[in-house]
């Protein structure tokens, strides 16, 4: 045990250890009394902000998936082994344009459902649910933590299924996509990231999650295929001399915006009981 | 069974000297009701509880002891009747009470695949407590020496102790526990003891702080003697209100037959 | 609804849809392309839009759920949404028949709205599956009510998508609802009216329906608790149950 009282509450400077040392040993049980309404020295900051708490949420997040290699391994190895099974499929050593972009797309997309199904499932199974609901922060924070998580695990994806998608199956060299073809992936991802912790959290607490998942999520996730498809298609032709046409990435922006905003309205409600 | 309820919430007295200004009473529940589909899960429950008492629950499983723990925790929405913890009425206030709540339920609430300082300091985070309270309950729950192993090498036993680090971490005004000694052996028993008791020992900063608490128990003859009150929950209806001193263990067993 | 206003409601539906089907087969010209089977137009389009807005109302009486906690805004919503699910089946079954009929093939994906309502369609062929998952009932309106709102809130958005998907592959081929000669617009209007009265007539026939169950259930559970017999208990169905919340 420490001999000097430790100061309970991470405060702005000046406020902190002052109450907590200044009480002198002995006459503190009359003052510490619980259940009044006079306000608590120790606890001037309690609650921390939407960005601390969004930050201690992703850090967790990032770190259990660092120890467990559950979701990124598994969601990059899938999506080389669906180009493989397209080669195989369509009977095709090269794809060129819609083609190109739509396997791409749909691989990325497959990909993404096994990310969707894994998010909340270890919060669900180990009560992690209660633990955050508990304290005393802005319930939105475990929205916008899953969706960063999911969003990054998405880049990661994509960082390994691109390049393999360009040596395995594309026909044009990748270098002329490069400007363009981020910005297109950035803008799906973040619909993606957005309806797929919405649908993630919607399907973990209910009996059939596996299959619920992506029976809801691929219907979402339609038009943001549309807007990705179309807009990729271009850069992913052959001889190809413009970037990604701008009323489809308007189209995803829009998309992201307002399914981004319904998400952040309606998910509270997913985690009271 | 109404023989049984002999006590009305008015004739409990609180403990603390008479004084001009007495405190709230910490809990106040008055017609508490909670359904689950077509069955009640707790109906009609009232009491009062000063601060800084015990209420000691009994009940066989299913009587609706957790749901009663879960609605004082902010974590149920009660569906009629009046609950109102640490001065703020629930639902609508739960904000305000929130973060001044401790839980140990029947899981612990940790994510077995992060260390026991790792899940302790995520928490701390969560509630804007220093870093340094976790080293102290690591210490104060002998883990220190294997604070760094995932949660899911450590046995059931320790687990509990991490979780009760965990629930008494921001040092929590209203303390709720559910058979918190299940899994615990001798020494952590001892170990754990001021962590979860009353509160208000002055020498130790871990307990300063006299706590209510609410203590769901099957070992009647353990936890007895430390209630202020106890409740009898039967099928979620309230069987018994009644200070230790005026129950006898007739009593009590008529609740788990 | 009480009875009575059911019943002038039911009497009103059946007297528009007679004044439709006579239009529509007696009023309104020839098409000059697609002859007879153009009228299926009459049919096909009041569905989709009927469809539509059932489905977006569902979404809003899911919105008065989560804000009131009163399961008969739940209630109202499902059966909404049920009602719009099956009108919308019934706008791909006449979207295919006209497109065999004029386009030669059972179905087309250049027509917009047929497209649309099949992505429709599959996303809200999972809202009784997600019922029928959850067990708590509190916990399924809740839920149900936020796949209520963020489907409804898709509907449009889809809609547009796909449209602009097509918009600049074909040319609409199953015509448009825009310039139509006064004749078919009037026998339009009169469809639709048609439509939606049959929609509100059978939405108000199955909301009479599940509350006067709900009454039985309620009644019988009252009548187990004072003699308690076992009470036979039904399948569990993905509708919702009426439980117990302080209004």
């Amino acid at each position: 045990m420490s001999a000097r009282p430790v100061p309970l509450r991470r405060t702005t400077a000046g406020s902190s250890a002052a109450p907590a040392e200044s009480a002198p040993a002995g006459t503190t049980p009359a003052e510490s009394t619980p259940g009044t309404s006079a306000p608590d020295p120790l606890r001037a900051r309690a609650a921390p902000s939407l960005v601390r708490t969004v930050a201690a949420l992703l850090r967790k997040e990032l770190l259990v998936e660092l120890r467990t290699l559950e979701s990124v391994p598994g969601m990059s190895l899938f999506a080389v082994t669906v180009f493989v099974v397209f080669h195989f499929a369509l009977n095709k050593n090269a794809v060129n344009g819609d083609e190109a972009a739509g396997i791409l797309w749909v691989t990325l997309l497959l990909a993404a459902v096994l990310g969707i199904n894994r998010l909340f499932v270890a919060d669900a199974e180990e009560g992690g649910f209660d633990g955050f609901l508990l304290a005393p922060v802005d319930r939105s924070a475990l929205l916008l933590a899953k969706a960063l998580a999911l969003l990054i695990y998405l880049v990661v994806l994509e960082l390994v299924a691109v390049p393999a998608f360009a040596l395995l199956l594309l026909e044009p060299s990748l270098g002329p996509a490069l400007p363009g073809l981020p910005v297109v992936l950035l803008l799906g991802d973040l619909g993606v990231a957005a309806i797929g912790t919405l649908v993630a959290a919607l399907a973990v607490r209910t009996r059939a999650r596996d299959l619920l998942g992506p029976l809801l999520a691929l219907p979402l996730l339609v038009p943001i295929v549309i807007g990705a498809a179309r807009a990729s298609a271009p850069l992913l032709t052959l001889g190809h001399t413009h970037g990604p046409p701008l009323r489809w990435l308007a189209t995803l922006a829009v998309y992201d915006l307002i399914f981004g905003l319904i998400a952040y309205a309606v998910f509270d409600f997913l985690l009271e009981d | 069974m109404t023989e049984l309820a002999a006590q009305s919430s008015d004739e409990v007295p609180t403990p603390l000297p008479a004084s001009p200004h007495a405190p709230p009473p910490a809990l106040r529940l008055e017609g508490l009701t909670r359904h689950y589909g077509e069955r009640t899960a707790l109906g009609d429950v009232s009491l009062t509880l000063a601060a800084g008492q015990t209420l000691v629950v009994l009940g066989s499983n299913g009587a609706g002891k957790t749901t009663l723990l879960r609605l004082l925790a902010t974590l149920l929405r009660p569906h009629a009747g009046v609950l109102r913890v640490l001065g703020s009425d629930l639902p609508d206030a739960a904000w305000a009470v929130r973060g001044r709540i401790g839980l140990l339920g029947h899981e612990p609430l940790l994510y077995r695949e992060l260390t026991p300082r790792e899940n302790l300091r995520f928490h701390a985070r969560l509630h804007g407590v220093h870093e340094e309270r976790v080293e102290e309950l690591l210490d104060a729950v002998g883990l220190a020496a294997r604070a760094r192993e995932p949660l899911r090498t450590l046995s059931r036993g320790l687990t509990q102790r991490v979780a009760i680090a965990r629930a008494v971490l921001h040092d929590p005004e209203l303390l709720l526990l559910d058979e918190p000694r299940a899994n615990l052996d001798p020494a952590g028993i001892e170990l754990v003891e001021d962590l979860i008791g009353p509160g208000g020992t002055a020498e130790a900063d871990l307990t300063r702080r006299i706590r209510t608490r609410v203590l769901c128990s099957h070992d009647p003859a353990a936890d007895l003697p430390q209630a202020d009150l106890v409740l009898g929950l039967r099928a979620g209806r309230q069987a018994l209100l009644a200070r230790p001193s005026e129950l006898d263990a007739d009593a009590i067993a008529e609740l788990y037959r | 609804m009480p009875a009575k206003s059911l019943r002038t409601l039911s009497i009103a539906t059946v007297a528009v849809m007679a004044l439709a089907l006579a239009l529509v087969f007696f009023y309104a010209p020839l098409e000059a392309e697609q002859g007879f089977l153009q009228k299926i137009f009459y049919v096909h389009v009041p569905l989709a839009i009927v469809a539509l807005c059932g489905f977006v109302v569902g979404g809003l009486f899911a919105i008065q759920y989560l804000r009131t906690r009163d399961p008969r805004w739940d209630l109202r919503s499902y059966v909404t949404i049920h009602m719009s699910l099956i009108f919308a089946v019934g706008t791909l079954i006449s979207g295919s028949i006209w497109a065999k009929g004029s386009w030669g093939h059972w179905w087309v994906w250049s027509e917009p709205t047929l497209v649309s309502f099949l992505i429709v369609f599959l996303l809200y062929a999972t809202y009784q599956p997600l019922r029928f998952a959850i067990e708590d009932p509190e916990r399924q309106a809740r839920y149900a009510a936020v796949f209520a709102i963020t489907a409804g809130a898709f509907v449009p958005m889809n809609f547009i998508a796909v449209r602009l998907s097509t918009a600049y592959l074909h040319p609409r081929v199953l015509g448009s609802t825009s310039n139509l000669p006064p004749q078919m617009a009037l026998t339009f209007l009169v469809s639709l009216v048609a439509i939606a009265l049959l929609f509100a007539t059978l939405c108000s026939y199955e909301l009479l329906a599940k509350r006067t169950r709900w009454q039985l259930r309620a009644l019988r559970r009252r009548l187990a608790d004072e003699y308690p017999l076992s009470a036979p208990r039904r399948g569990r169905s993905a509708a919702p149950a009426h439980y117990e919340v302080s209004a």
